[in-house]
């Protein structure tokens, strides 16, 4: 009798125990893959495969993962470095990386890009979808969501992505089942690589707004992040990339030297730099000034690695043997990308 | 007055054997208007009335039932 | 709170552990709370309404009762002293005085519904008729928020107000389990119209864990989700399209969109029943069936016997009833028959107590004059196939088609076809327009519109058509094994693993091929505020 009981309630765990397999392997096969085309969604799950001994960590927008390259910061100036980009990275989704990157690690620098500071709110599903998916289930994860999710949105769509993209089914493609189980790298540390130029021509000036001051929200995640850097003994720096677009109002600069005057931290407008970056708008962008191209992104980091290396003191690790290893790796990765896409800009 | 009765089905349905049938109602045999035509007929006929609240199935699932609601109308005067 | 969201499924999940997890006696207060939270996250004002009629019928109900007993109990003491007019005397008067709570709880109660529902249709058309006049002065809209479900909640009370009037049960006494009987949460939304009789004994019962009856209920419930988001809810794209765009979508478009909601509203309908019985089942109640395979109904009488039955039944016991055998109408049906002979003195009182039936029909689905003109239109049609029985009958004496499967085929696309047309008044703006479009099927009618192109530029993908036309398939098919026997037990029947296979299948079916999520979530139900 009791193992007859058993041989029921087994035939039930089995049933059970097939269906969830069989939802998983559904789940992977409709969640985008990002692999090609936008793989702005690709980029927060890649840290996780890193080694994580970063001496910087780069935590923003597409103003750091465009415009930044820890492969010249290493080849310069030794300096290990990462950045947990992702498209339209939302304030509060840069605290809560930040607090989730600390718990693998212990960077000497954080580096933070003040343009998010002009959004108060939620903004957009799918960027959101891009920044929050690929990050592994903690609190700060959980958080992220509470605090990103815009009114259309549910939880429970976050904890079981098929019920969000339930209707790729009808739409998958070739890559859906490439990439289902293994990913390839979108980025390097983190930085998006693009080779082609379009200069950039009549930027236009910034509307004028009705109100300059950056919302509550905002700088209460902005001292969430100095808090937290204190306590963990970071060092947090506050940059505005050099992009031309969206535009950068003086008023919010004034707001932000303010900030950083009274927190005791470093902030740099690298817009009022470009002379001594060297940047040249007509050759330097991609994008018409929205986002460096690999030109100007090598560099941007040039003069930031000597800001860091000089003003934040870190400390070149060239020889030190494993990081040596790993970087080569990566620099011939690199450059063969480097190569592969001015091959193909010059077939066009 | 059961032959009256039989006399009224077959007006309204002459291809069904009410003696034998059981389920006029749940059959779907006997419609809405059916009942109505039934009751205005019954109770011109028998002199009786009969009221909306009684025009229940269980009243006019077959021959016998609607004998006794009639014969009970019937008592009561 | 919609059916297909995830905060009812959640809300049922809590409910359903609170339910059996608490000792049974107080299962029915579990219930009644959740009813009362459900409707609460419906609208905080909605409370009062629902609180307002539950309040009222209780007393009304149960001071009929009481009245009715002691009056019994002081006639019986007294009877022998009373002469035979004495009698009387007293009988008319405590039927008088009973007749005096049931009106004033009737009126009171309908008399909310009408106010909150029909207001601003009144004042529309006030305006309407000044306007005509050349007068200036319009009335202004009143803002009322229709409570949800209450055509529902108060046809219930008012069915159960009336059969306790009528003898027809005793009254509950508890009035948390009647207000339980009068808010259940599963029938809020859109019913069905409970029979005091049938739901309170399960309703009220003590109920333990039944492993089979919960799957069962779950079963129910994952069978109305796949009508309402596989068909329904992917269906409505089109439907919205083809109804608003009617410069460009007439003639042959008219019948397709004609087609289509008619799917649409079967699918959202019978599927929101599912969900509703099957929750229902979950708790170990009976919830009565509402719909009965309609579309395989021979004629349109019939239809509207297996079509949301439990309104049917309503009108028909509450309505069409009362007003047939009423003394003007007793002597409507006398004076026809003595003046215009025997077969229009049959069928007069009946036609015209008809005609009142749809009416109210058409105005209980919706204060416009689509629903009313709808509603018409049913009666119409009804009345049409009545005086046509003579004609049937001569056709069918000279070709025996009777019977055959040839013929059944043509009632059931007869059916289909008739019950689908007039459908078109609820989708299109107002009545004129829909007469215009109806009209433009027969004036330009061209089937070389109806290119794959066409189709594509309704909303709808090609997958989008394959899932629907596989769905439709499977829906149909259902349908036809119900036929012989009740499909839900031949499934139980099943071996073990293919009954996992078949409900984990349509699970899967359903989370991915529902129409669900961002971006669909405003589809409400169609029977929402009815």
């Amino acid at each position: 009798m009791a193992k007859n009981r058993f041989g029921r309630n087994q035939k039930y765990i089995m049933a059970m125990f097939m269906v969830l397999i069989l939802l998983f392997v559904l789940q992977r096969l409709v969640v985008p893959k990002y692999m090609h085309g936008i793989v702005e969604g690709a980029m927060i799950a890649e840290y996780y495969e890193e080694e994580k001994d970063h001496d910087v960590i780069f935590i923003g927008d597409c103003e750091l993962y465009e415009n930044i390259s820890p492969a010249v910061l290493w080849t310069d100036y030794g300096i290990n470095s990462y950045i947990r980009g992702s498209a339209q990275q939302l304030i509060w989704q840069s605290y809560y990386l930040m607090e989730e990157t600390l718990k693998y690690e212990h960077p000497d620098v954080i580096v933070f890009n003040v343009l998010s500071m002009k959004y108060d709110v939620p903004q957009n599903e799918a960027y959101n979808r891009m920044t929050l998916d690929g990050m592994r289930w903690s609190m700060s994860k959980v958080n992220d969501i509470k605090a990103s999710m815009t009114e259309e949105e549910h939880f429970v769509e976050y904890v079981f992505p098929i019920l969000r993209y339930h209707s790729r089914i009808t739409q998958l493609e070739q890559d859906d089942i490439t990439y289902l189980f293994d990913k390839e790298n979108v980025t390097f540390n983190g930085y998006y690589m693009r080779v082609d130029v379009k200069a950039a021509e009549n930027v236009p000036t910034g509307k004028p707004l009705g109100n300059y001051q950056f919302g509550d929200n905002a700088y209460y995640y902005l001292d969430k992040m100095v808090e937290l850097c204190e306590k963990e003994g970071v060092e947090l720096v506050l940059v505005k990339a050099p992009s031309l677009y969206p535009y950068w109002y003086d008023e919010w600069e004034v707001q932000m030297e303010d900030y950083a005057s009274a927190h005791g931290l470093k902030y740099y407008n690298f817009l009022e730099m470009t002379d001594g970056i060297g940047l040249d708008f007509t050759q330097d962008t991609y994008d018409g000034g929205l986002h460096l191209n690999l030109s100007g992104a090598e560099k941007m980091s040039r003069y930031f690695g000597e800001i860091l290396q000089d003003e934040c003191g870190i400390e070149s690790r060239r020889g030190d043997e494993h990081l040596e290893q790993v970087w080569e790796k990566k620099l011939s990765d690199y450059n063969a990308e480097k190569e592969e896409q001015l091959a193909k800009l010059d077939s066009n | 007055m059961k032959e009256k009765l039989l006399e009224i089905l077959n007006d309204l349905h002459e291809d069904i054997d009410f003696e034998t049938e059981k389920d006029l109602v749940a059959r779907k045999i006997l419609d809405s208007f059916d009942v109505v035509t039934l009751v205005n007929e019954i109770c011109d006929e028998f002199d009786i009335e009969i009221t909306a609240d009684e025009m229940m199935p269980e009243n006019f699932k077959d021959l016998d039932s609607m004998l006794s609601l009639i014969q009970s109308k019937v008592d009561e005067d | 709170m919609l059916f297909t969201s995830y905060s009812f499924i959640l809300f049922v999940f809590i409910v359903f552990c609170l339910y059996y997890l608490l000792p049974p006696k107080w299962q029915w207060l579990v219930l009644l709370l959740a009813s009362y939270v459900f409707y609460f996250f419906a609208g905080r004002t909605f409370l009062i309404y629902i609180l307002v009629t539950t309040v009222s019928t209780y007393y009304a109900a149960v001071g009929i009762q009481d009245k009715r007993q002691a009056f019994e109990e002081y006639f019986e003491a007294n009877k022998k002293s009373l002469d035979k007019e004495a009698k009387k005397e007293l009988k008319e008067k405590n039927k008088k005085s009973l007749f005096h709570i049931l009106l004033a709880c009737l009126v009171l109660n309908i008399g909310i519904l009408a106010v909150v529902k029909y207001t601003n249709f009144m004042i529309n058309n006030i305006n309407g008729v000044m306007g005509l006049f050349g007068n200036g002065n319009t009335l202004s809209f009143v803002n009322f928020v229709l409570p949800m479900g209450i055509s529902f909640y108060t046809f219930q009370s008012v069915a159960y107000l009336l059969d306790v009037y009528h003898g027809k049960y005793e009254a509950q006494r508890h009035i948390g389990r009647f207000a339980l009987f009068i808010a259940f949460f599963p029938q809020l939304v859109q019913g069905p119209i409970s029979r005091y009789n049938d739901l309170s004994p399960s309703l009220y019962a003590e109920h333990r864990f039944d492993k089979n009856e919960i799957c069962l209920g779950l079963e129910r419930i994952l069978w109305g989700f796949f009508k309402k988001m596989v068909i329904a809810d992917r269906i409505l794209v089109a439907v919205k399209v083809l109804i608003s765009d009617t410069e460009t979508y007439d003639g042959v478009f008219v019948f397709v969109g004609m087609m289509f909601y008619a799917l649409e509203l079967y699918a959202d309908f019978t599927g929101g029943i599912d969900i509703t019985i099957g929750v229902a089942q979950i708790f170990g109640i009976k919830v009565a069936e509402n719909f009965q395979r309609p579309f395989f109904s021979k004629n349109i009488k019939e239809y509207w016997k297996r079509w949301h039955i439990s309104m049917g039944s309503w009108f028909t016991d509450y309505i069409f009833y009362p007003v047939s055998v009423s003394k003007p109408f007793r002597k409507l049906n006398k004076y026809a028959r003595a003046h215009w002979g025997e077969r229009i003195g049959k069928r007069l009182p009946v036609y015209l107590s008809s005609f009142v039936v749809w009416l109210l029909t058409g105005i209980w689905h919706g204060a416009s004059w689509n629903f009313i003109a709808w509603g018409l239109g049913n009666y119409v049609v009804i009345m049409i196939s009545e005086e046509l029985e003579p004609l049937y009958d001569w056709f069918h004496s000279r070709f025996k088609v009777e019977g055959t499967f040839l013929w059944k085929l043509v009632q059931v696309i007869r059916t289909v076809l008739i019950m689908s047309c007039l459908r078109m008044f609820d989708c299109y703006r107002d009545v004129p327009l829909t007469f215009r479009m109806f009209g433009s099927m027969f004036t330009s009618w061209n089937m070389n519109r109806l290119s794959a192109q066409a189709f594509l530029g309704l909303g709808l993908t090609v997958a989008d058509y394959v899932i629907l036309i596989l769905s439709t398939i499977l829906l149909t098919a259902v349908s036809l094994m119900q036929r012989s026997r009740s499909v839900r037990a031949q499934i139980r029947d099943l071996q073990f693993v293919r009954r996992m296979i078949l409900w984990w299948g349509l699970f899967i079916v359903i989370i991915l091929f529902g129409v669900y999520g961002i971006g669909y979530n405003e589809s409400q139900f169609i029977y929402n505020q009815f």
